[in-house]
């Protein structure tokens, strides 16, 4: 015990002493934290769009005020010619090219159909679904606006039958997807600091030599481990804390579940992410090799970990996969808990996966740092 | 410790890399209290035959013990036993003069009460006590070396490793270190000190030259002169590694 | 220039001797490829859905068969009481729950309009956002075709070209963005470690000191890592045509060119961030804790960045990631030539003399 007290001491010491870390530790998280959140979103905000008006009537026109009015549609050109639409979406200036036919207001009026056609940049498949789910919809209306002029002798004044949609988002109302991710993008930072950090501490050590005093003494390998351990252990609890207390006050996120039972089981996330970082360190010969593990590791488990995009849209080999990735677990039960109010029911059986995680790679970071070598 | 029984004992230990053998066979005792002086090129092993005594690397074949611990199964025993200054200066540079101190001292079980008379001692000693709060990477490299070698006998060892303690170091400061180990050999500690300084070679009790992983001569320094009929170990040493196959590197 | 000649020789054989790097470095971008290229998905596929049936009709029964039918959904199954909902939620297994009201056909028959609620766990913002919109237009197709008096016999259809990626698939949008943000971090992260390592082991003073010019020493500390990013370009680039089918309509000259652009401007990042840090964890927590976040998020590579707030679109612009992301895709699906892409061809350019002066500044005042 006494060791590691001393052992504590050292690391603390140059922690705190590393001015041009400090920063990098404690401000860059919780800015990125604040920042980023606002980033991860599909919302659809105004697409800005060119019209090629072959009609140019009054009814065309109209049309077209009609989608600005949306707040979901900006025109930013028109033309007459469907190609520099084209052209205008390959240079990246607009995402829709809106093409009116000629006599559109004529046939209209006469009661035959005029088909408007939408030229949607698809490259993003999941924005281009959302213009055409959003500009259908409100040429749909505009058409139902125009028809009673066109038919009202047909339909005189009742409503069309038809079924009426009543959508509900529950947890979350208003679709506001900060409450979202702030709960995981707090998970990543954390997973970084603790990771990268610990990752890059006995291979450090390595490389500048320090490690040999070490080594020559009487030192036991778990004193070692632990005492690279609990100074990023603590301080990546403590910046969780901190980034808890923005999502509550900052955010106005619901702490519908226990912030006590999150803390628990973020004391066991912790010991894995940081356990896989010293596996690293304790595998690698220089920071560089070790750091571009981490980075590998973590970009997996942050781009496969359902932070972003869903689990559930994964390939079910990416699905499995997931199973071995504390990031996910660790996303999953902080949404879970915040935003839904899970209980100790409702998680256990991914805390048990990691602290699982926790039991084998722990040991096997100590197992693996030789003071000697073979 | 035995007073009888030799403070370091290695029978025909070998180390190999792959095909090569950095240590060949080395078999030599080295008694309580004696300073001893391992000498050879770069490359010739020195430091590989230093990294098996003190438990860091683990011997290819043969038998070795220190301060009469096995180095195959009781290399952490050796551990407490010993202390170690390595080639490359591995303090911790962030940390400061006392700090250090502090922390090695913490690792070794001494109180903080002796710990801290100790290093007053110490500083006082090599006149460092200005120094006693200074980051250590910001001191010159000859005082480095000598806290170096303090934290190396904190826990007053039976025996401490010296690998090429003196390296880049002007002569005034050579001599003070010289005068720093005298100071530890009285107190009955064995002294085991690489060098590829010939004239420190004369300080030592006895001196062995090794060559291409193989101990060529072992003698006290007056012997050797005599075998090799030289009039001083630099020219025994020219002597023998004239035949050296590694080149220096 | 003979002294040159030799260090950038010994740089090379330095870095290409350590195998196990070197594996790394061109071994984990591909398996990133592949992994990511396939698990990346934004399209919902097979969202579960709980159907409560209290009418139990024709209408509705065909309803609920074509929401299965649908690749975006499959149903789960059927839940009774309405107060389960809450229960099923809390287990995360089910994303969606369609409520429809008693008497559903009939009230259709007379004219009235029955409700269908479309619950979703909208715990996921951006999954319920799209999997409402899903059932939505569903239920609107489906409605069209048993009413087709409403729509048909005048008025106005619309029709959707899709434009370059017609199946909407998210592989054609992040194979691409991919290609952009792995070569961001490998480039920034390994020169920014390679100089401060210099640094840190003290061999800096001794370059400065040798007839080297210092801007010798760093063009040969970065030359390595050119030739290796850009190998990694050529290795990503075919593995998007062979493995992804990702379509290739532009030219190979202009996105090889614009690679070795954004490679340089990657490089000069990782020049300036060495410029500033003292040692290697330093440079390493700024390159990669500092930089994998922002260029992910901000530069459009899953989330658009139109839809971000305003703010955010401007920070966004920062990001060359951001710059090459657009580049690489309109080259690849859109068959943009330099004319279309000037903007941000010069916005690269800008960044990595921007870089660089800045490198040199820093890089002289440490000097002095």
């Amino acid at each position: 015990m006494r060791t590691i007290k001393f052992l504590l001491q050292k690391e603390f010491l140059q922690i705190f002493r590393n001015k041009s870390m400090l920063p990098i530790i404690f401000v860059m998280p919780i800015i990125q934290l604040v920042v980023l959140s606002f980033a991860a979103t599909y919302e659809l905000k105004e697409v800005d769009m060119h019209v090629v008006d072959f009609d140019q009537s009054d009814l065309s026109r109209q049309l077209v005020t009609k989608l600005q009015a949306s707040g979901y549609f900006h025109l930013k050109s028109r033309s007459r010619d469907i190609d520099q639409g084209i052209r205008e979406i390959q240079k990246n200036e607009v995402q829709l090219a809106l093409v009116i036919p000629p006599h559109f207001k004529k046939d209209l009026r006469s009661g035959k159909s005029s088909s408007v056609q939408m030229n949607i940049d698809a490259v993003d498949g999941a924005t281009a679904g959302l213009i055409q789910g959003y500009g259908r919809s409100i040429i749909q209306d505009f058409n139902a606006e125009i028809q009673p002029r066109a038919t009202d002798v047909q339909r005189s004044g009742i409503a069309a039958p038809g079924m009426e949609v009543i959508p509900a988002s529950w947890y979350n109302p208003n679709l506001d997807y900060i409450k979202y991710m702030v709960p995981g993008i707090l998970v990543v930072l954390v997973s970084m600091i603790g990771m990268f950090l610990s990752g890059m501490n006995i291979v450090r050590e390595r490389e500048i030599g320090t490690i040999e005093q070490l080594n020559v003494t009487p030192i036991k390998r778990y004193q070692f481990i632990t005492g690279k351990l609990l100074p990023f252990w603590i301080i990546a609890l403590f910046e969780l804390g901190v980034g808890l207390l923005i999502a509550y006050y900052g955010f106005n996120i619901p702490f519908v579940g226990s912030a006590l039972l999150l803390f628990g089981i973020a004391a066991i996330f912790m010991l894995v992410v940081q356990g896989i970082g010293l596996f690293i360190s304790t595998i690698t010969d220089t920071q560089q090799q070790a750091m571009f593990i981490a980075w590998f590791l973590m970009v997996v488990f942050i781009l496969m970990g359902g932070l972003f995009t869903p689990i559930e849209s994964m390939p079910v080999w990416a699905q499995e996969l997931a199973m071995f990735n504390p990031v996910a677990h660790f996303i999953k039960i902080m949404r879970m808990v915040l935003l839904k109010g899970a209980g100790w029911a409702e998680v256990q059986h991914l805390t048990g996966l990691l602290s699982l995680m926790a039991v084998i790679i722990l040991p096997a970071a100590i197992l693996r740092y030789q003071k000697s070598t073979g | 410790m035995d007073s009888t029984r030799p403070a370091i004992k290695t029978r025909n230990l070998t180390r190999k890399f792959g095909d090569f053998s950095a240590v060949d066979n080395i078999s030599f005792e080295i008694s309580k209290g004696e300073i001893f002086g391992f000498l050879g090129a770069n490359g010739a092993g020195k430091t590989t035959a230093i990294r098996m005594l003190i438990g860091l690397l683990t011997p290819t074949s043969g038998e070795a013990s220190v301060a009469g611990f096995d180095v195959f199964t009781e290399a952490e025993a050796i551990k407490n036993r010993i202390g170690y200054m390595s080639q490359k200066f591995s303090l911790y540079a962030d940390l400061t003069v006392w700090e250090n101190i502090r922390l090695y001292g913490g690792i070794y079980g001494l109180p903080m009460e002796t710990v801290k008379a100790k290093a007053d001692d110490l500083l006082k000693t090599l006149q460092l006590s200005d120094a006693r709060d200074k980051r250590i990477g910001s001191l010159p490299l000859g005082w480095k070396q000598k806290l170096a070698f303090s934290v190396a006998v904190l826990h007053e060892p039976d025996i401490v490793f010296l690998d090429e303690p003196t390296g880049g170091v002007d002569p005034i400061t050579r001599r003070q270190f010289w005068e720093q180990i005298y100071e530890v050999t009285e107190g009955g500690t064995t002294v085991f000190v690489t060098t590829h300084y010939m004239d420190e070679a004369e300080y030592c009790d006895r001196v062995s030259i090794m060559v291409d992983g193989v101990i060529e001569a072992l003698d006290t320094p007056s012997g050797l002169k005599e075998e090799f009929k030289a009039d001083n170990i630099e020219e025994v040493f020219i002597e023998l590694a004239r035949g050296a196959d590694r080149s220096q590197n | 220039m003979q002294s040159f000649k030799a260090f950038i020789t010994k740089e090379f054989k330095q870095i290409y001797r350590d195998r196990r790097t070197l594996l790394v470095l061109f071994g984990m971008p591909i398996i990133q490829m592949l992994l990511f290229g396939f698990a990346i998905r934004n399209e919902v596929q097979n969202a579960r859905v709980m159907v409560l049936d209290s009418s139990r009709d024709e209408v509705t029964r065909q309803l609920v068969n074509k929401i299965d039918a649908s690749n975006y959904f499959s149903v789960a199954g059927e839940i009774q009481d309405i107060n389960n909902i809450e229960a099923i939620f809390q287990q995360g297994e089910i994303d969606e729950v369609i409520v429809f009201e008693n008497d559903f056909a009939r009230k259709l028959e007379r004219g009235g309009q029955p409700a269908v609620y479309v619950i979703t766990d909208a715990s996921n913002p951006n999954l319920a956002q799209l999997i409402q919109q899903y059932s939505s237009s569903i239920i609107v197709d489906f409605q069209h075709r048993i009413f087709p008096a409403v729509t048909e016999g005048g008025g106005i259809t619309t029709h959707a070209n899709m434009l370059f990626n017609p199946q909407l698939e998210s592989v054609n949008l992040f194979v691409p963005g991919l290609i952009a943000v792995i070569l961001m971090l490998i480039s920034t992260l390994m020169t920014s470690i390679a100089i401060t390592r210099e640094k840190e082991m003290g061999n800096m003073e001794i370059l400065l000191v040798s007839p080297l010019h210092p801007s010798q020493v760093i063009i040969g500390k970065v030359l390595p890592y050119l030739v290796l990013s850009f190998i990694n370009v050529l290795t990503v680039l075919i593995m998007a045509q062979w493995v992804f089918d990702v379509p290739f309509r532009g030219s190979y000259s202009l996105f090889l060119a614009e690679s070795l652009l954004f490679i340089f401007a990657a490089l000069a990042l990782g020049v300036l961030i060495s410029t500033k840090a003292d040692d290697q964890q330093t440079a390493m927590m700024v390159s990669l804790a500092g930089l994998l976040l922002p260029t992910v998020l901000l530069s459009g590579f899953i989330f658009p960045i139109a839809s971000m707030p305003q703010v955010l679109q401007w920070i966004s612009n920062l990001i060359p990631a951001r710059w090459f992301l657009v580049i690489v895709r309109s080259i690849m699906l859109k068959d943009s030539n330099l004319l279309f892409l000037w903007k941000e061809t010069l916005v690269l350019l800008v960044m990595t003399i921007g870089f660089i002066v800045l490198s040199v500044r820093s890089f002289k005042m440490r000097l002095e």
